[in-house]
């Protein structure tokens, strides 16, 4: 009898401190998310002086057409190395980006092995995919996105739809969380969106996971009031 | 008034349909269909050329003359070309090739394809109808659209701009200004 209820009030102990514990830990990492999502997307207050490795997701077709239309403008110096993911199907994408680094090296004459590199990943949801089955592909995805963001650690992302670029903003998110790496995510949405975002736009608006979100359309930053409104890129 | 006189000269005056990478019967079968290609006979093109992508129905090809040319094809590496030497741009509702024709300066009638799952393509195309950019029609209502146009009244596209952009995301990152 003694010995049952001193194991009971022992076990007890343990249950509580085990309870207690996970609570701690739980909320240190709800704190964690919390920091992220409210302090992260803030301006750096210290100026940037080095070079940020920059990843840049392409989508397909009039995507790569908006995100090279950024790039081009964007200050090269600064955003170096660049890396390049491109759907598995898509091999029109990549040979663009190829062209514009090309461009560059010639005009330069830095080598572009140097500074740029492509790589493909495997799709999460193809155009006219349902959403049931896209939970199975995304999965996959995600793991593929794991291994390359694990070898890459972007210190910024430059994305514009569509699903290619859930996985890594996801695994970007998780990095932060857990103190890997520190990626400042933009997310610059379509100009074919006019009246609502798309589904990646949405999702990362809504979980908060990207820095910046740009849109197109004043109508569009009306109904997301965190988003920015930028004008058209095309 | 300038579709009327161009009936007398023999200048090649081409429409250039395209469907983009995948297929869109609904919008081959509506520019194939006759009293469509005499609408555009009659507005003083000559020739009709279709680019059907993945489609499965090929349309009628005929050498012109008295009546409209018809000719097809399913992909081609030099669209830009088409749309170059084309005086009538009739296109699927994707944004590439939207903002091609809109860049080139071309008439453009957009086509929205209802058969898309997630249709927003509409959106865009939508948008830019009520900026007088360009006509957007439906396959059944095409016929009707090419009748109504009045390509004077069509607003002339400026392309966009990345430099806003370019420039917030420098500031955030604490890059200092140009």
């Amino acid at each position: 009898m003694m010995e049952k209820g001193h194991g009971c009030s022992f076990s007890g102990i343990v249950s509580t401190s085990t309870f207690s514990c996970t609570i701690v830990v739980v909320t240190l990492i709800l704190v964690r998310i919390l920091y992220v999502i409210l302090w992260g997307p803030r301006p750096f207050s210290r100026r940037a002086t080095k070079p940020l490795s920059t990843l840049i997701v392409l989508g397909s077709g009039g995507h790569t057409a908006e995100m090279l239309n950024l790039l081009v403008v964007l200050q090269k110096d600064r955003f170096t190395p660049r890396f390049y993911i491109a759907a598995a199907t898509d091999n029109m994408s990549l040979q663009k980006a190829q062209l514009l680094e090309n461009n560059l090296t010639a005009k330069n004459g830095t080598r572009v092995p140097n500074t740029a590199q492509f790589m493909q990943i495997y799709r999460s949801r193809e155009v006219g995919q349902s959403y049931v089955t896209s939970i199975w592909t995304t999965l996959i995805a995600m793991i593929h996105a794991l291994w390359l963001m694990i070898k890459i650690r972007p210190q910024v992302i430059l994305c514009n739809g569509p699903g290619t670029c859930i996985p890594i903003c996801a695994i970007a998110f998780l990095f932060k969380v857990l103190g890997i790496r520190w990626s400042s995510i933009f997310y610059v949405e379509s100009i074919a969106r006019v009246r609502r975002l798309s589904l990646s736009g949405l999702l990362l608006y809504k979980f908060r996971m990207a820095d910046q979100l740009f849109v197109q359309w004043p109508q569009l930053q009306r109904k997301y009031p965190r988003a920015t409104y930028v004008g058209r890129l095309m | 008034m300038a579709d009327r006189a161009s009936d007398y000269d023999k200048t090649r005056r081409v429409v250039f349909v395209t469907v983009g990478t995948t297929s869109f019967d609904a919008l081959v079968k509506a520019v194939d269909s006759p009293t469509f290609k005499q609408e555009l006979f009659r507005k003083g093109y000559t020739h009709l050329l279709i680019q059907m992508g993945r489609g499965s129905y090929v349309p009628t090809k005929s050498e012109g003359g008295s009546s409209l040319a018809v000719d097809h094809f399913t992909f081609s590496s030099s669209i830009a070309d088409h749309l170059n030497s084309a005086s009538l741009v009739i296109s699927h509702a994707g944004s590439g090739s939207i903002f091609e024709t809109l860049r080139l300066g071309k008439p453009l009638i957009v086509v929205v394809n209802e058969d898309l799952m997630d249709n927003h393509q509409s959106e865009l195309a939508e948008e830019l109808a009520d900026r007088k950019h360009l006509y957007c029609a439906r396959p059944q209502t095409l016929h009707q659209t090419v009748a109504d146009m009045d390509l004077n009244s069509l607003v002339p596209y400026s392309p966009g701009d990345a430099t806003p952009v370019a420039k917030l995301i420098n500031r955030f990152l604490g890059f200092p200004d140009d």
